[in-house]
């Protein structure tokens, strides 16, 4: 794993790292890949994956209406809100 | 009499409804022993005395026993949603965030009316073996403070340890309720996938998380998932089978049960004291009536990577949600929506945490799809197999929950990858979707071992009363770690 890979997939993942944290999960990240490349020697051709141990398929429920949460406790957690919305920085250009 | 706080839950039950001691009496037991211990042990993240005092008051008020957990003093773990009751998960990034909804665990011992005393520390998000990831401080070990409890339930092990509560929920995705019960001397069961609803635990590797109880003994184990079992039409991933009565798997009879030792769990990366104790405890249960024959599973040594592509895969996904908007840390003023996300998460997040979500970002990123993510979907389903093929042959399979006693705090953390080991024997129950127990079955410099049970699917019941039966016959879960000379054991000296 390169640097500017590591700075690539920061970047879709959100995260600002710094310029050490860059460096050491260069590292880190190559190691740990290079240790699970053993994973490569099975043959796995005709193996289907498995996404839940328990398998369940189609759970459905009837479409009720029900109560939902009190707009007024949803919002208490808000770092920034203003009225019954939350307040995020401009995306649009005005 | 033995002090409350050294006692197990059916015991204090037993105690409580024949009015030998008061709900407020127990309570307060347990505060005041947080109060003097927990200085030291740090297993609590928040404490919560008033609200505690004023459920023990309104039990000692109606007279009654009204319920089998009423007023037994649990802790939670911190990243089960406890309403108007911070839930952190350890985490900065949630430090101020107080959940307007109750887990539907917590909500199930509310209805008991049991007293939390508070929510318990962890390594942050649960990603961790040692509590050492939390991003506020480190549990201690009861048994010897200068090393770890375990993790990722490190401060619910420790708090039962400690007899700061009678029990304690854990939740577990790759060993996090066995494998510190394990290193603090206590019962951890981790459920079937599917037995305990998941509505309210914040979210870390979905296809493996599960919600159990940490406990002084298998009988409170049996009690506590009793309480919180069963399907929640909040979970769809709950499984709507009726829950049977655990208690009546409380049985000490082992005749003719079919005990697998598979090959892998005994060999390489296994401290050799640990497998001794592990080795008499199956030696225990032959002479008990059991059988035993050894089993290999060719794919246990796949474990691993396979865990730490999947879980940091799922992670980096459920962790999205943290991007300063609706709740949480938000740091930046005066930028860029993208680069307002990008400094709360640096900022909000610790480094393991981080880690995972760089690794599964990684892994699930355009071009490495195939060859980490779905190779390790199809690595899972060998696995899987390994134990389909021993329940033809086995009822269950005894293992070490750790391969090590509880390590020194520090000695691992700046090595991810001999971190990511302590869960070699417990990772490979939660990608095959099993129940598994961990109970004290010895000590190694005076250091608590687990013995793991593992089962079929839903088969709790055999877990139990295998675990039930050993318990019966030895007496390692009576010991208890003592904290109250403790300051000598800060210096090491509880060895």
């Amino acid at each position: 794993m390169t640097e500017d890979e590591v700075a690539h997939v920061a970047y879709l993942a959100r995260l600002e790292l710094t310029p050490e944290e860059r460096k050491l999960f260069t590292v880190q990240l190559d190691s740990i890949l290079a240790h699970f490349r053993h994973l490569q020697e099975l043959d796995t051709t005709s193996v289907p994956p498995t996404s839940h141990a328990i398998s369940m398929q189609n759970v459905l429920r009837d479409d009720e209406v029900t109560q939902s949460l009190p707009v007024e406790d949803v919002l208490a957690n808000a770092p920034e809100r203003d009225d019954s919305f939350f307040v995020v920085p401009r995306i649009v250009e005005s | 009499m033995a002090e409350l706080q050294e006692l197990t839950a059916h015991h204090l039950m037993d105690l409580l409804a024949r009015r030998e001691v008061s709900y407020t009496d127990l309570a307060k037991a347990s505060l005041d022993t947080i109060e003097r211990v927990d200085s030291q042990v740090r297993a609590f993240v928040t404490v919560t005395p008033e609200r505690a005092l004023s459920v023990a008051a309104a039990l000692d008020a109606a007279k009654a026993h009204p319920s089998p957990l009423a007023g037994i003093p649990i802790a939670i773990k911190d990243n089960m949603c406890t309403r108007g009751i911070p839930t952190t998960c350890s985490s900065k990034i949630l430090r101020n965030w107080v959940p307007p909804y109750n887990a539907t665990v917590v909500e199930r011992l509310l209805q008991q009316q049991v007293v939390i005393s508070g929510k318990t520390n962890l390594d942050e998000f649960a990603m961790g073996s040692s509590t050492e990831n939390s991003g506020f401080f480190t549990t201690h070990n009861p048994w010897d403070l200068t090393r770890v409890p375990g993790g990722s339930s490190g401060g619910s092990a420790a708090a039962v340890a400690a007899g700061e509560v009678a029990a304690a929920l854990g939740s577990d995705t790759g060993g996090s309720i066995r494998q510190p019960a394990s290193f603090c001397g206590v019962v951890g069961l981790k459920p079937t996938y599917g037995r305990v609803s998941r509505y309210g635990l914040v979210a870390f590797a979905s296809s493996l998380d599960q919600i159990g109880p940490i406990t002084r003994d298998v009988t409170d184990a049996a009690i506590v998932l009793q309480a919180i079992a069963g399907h929640d039409p909040r979970d769809s991933t709950s499984v709507p089978l009726p829950v049977p009565d655990y208690t009546k798997s409380l049985v000490a009879n082992v005749k003719g049960l079919r005990i697998g030792k598979p090959r892998e769990y005994f060999g390489e990366g296994i401290d050799a004291p640990v497998r001794q104790m592990v080795e008499r405890a199956i030696d225990l249960m032959v002479s008990l009536g059991a059988q035993c024959e050894e089993i290999s599973m060719p794919h246990t040594q796949y474990a691993l990577p396979v865990y730490y592509l999947i879980a940091p895969s799922e992670c980096s996904s459920n962790l999205a949600r943290y991007d300063g908007v609706k709740y949480g840390l938000r740091t930046a003023q005066d930028v860029d929506m993208i680069a307002m996300m990008e400094k709360s998460r640096d900022e909000g997040f610790g480094p393991e945490v981080k880690r995972r979500i760089m690794l599964g970002t990684y892994a699930l990123s355009a071009g490495y799809y195939d060859a980490y993510y779905l190779k390790a979907q199809k690595v899972r389903t060998l696995i899987k197999r390994d134990f389909d093929r021993a329940w033809e042959q086995f009822d269950v399979l005894l293992t070490p929950t750790s391969p090590t006693v509880a390590f020194e705090i520090g000695a691992r953390v700046a090595d991810p990858l001999r971190m990511y080991a302590a869960d070699l024997c417990t990772i490979p129950v939660n990608l095959a979707g099993l129940p598994a127990i961990s109970v004290p079955c010895g000590f190694v410099d005076g250091l608590p071992v687990g013995l793991q049970v593992i089962g079929k699917p839903f088969a709790e019941e055999t877990v139990l009363q295998v675990a039930y039966t050993y318990e019966q016959h030895t007496e390692w879960h009576k010991r208890r770690p003592n904290l109250e000379g403790s300051t000598a054991a800060a210096g090491g000296g509880a060895k």
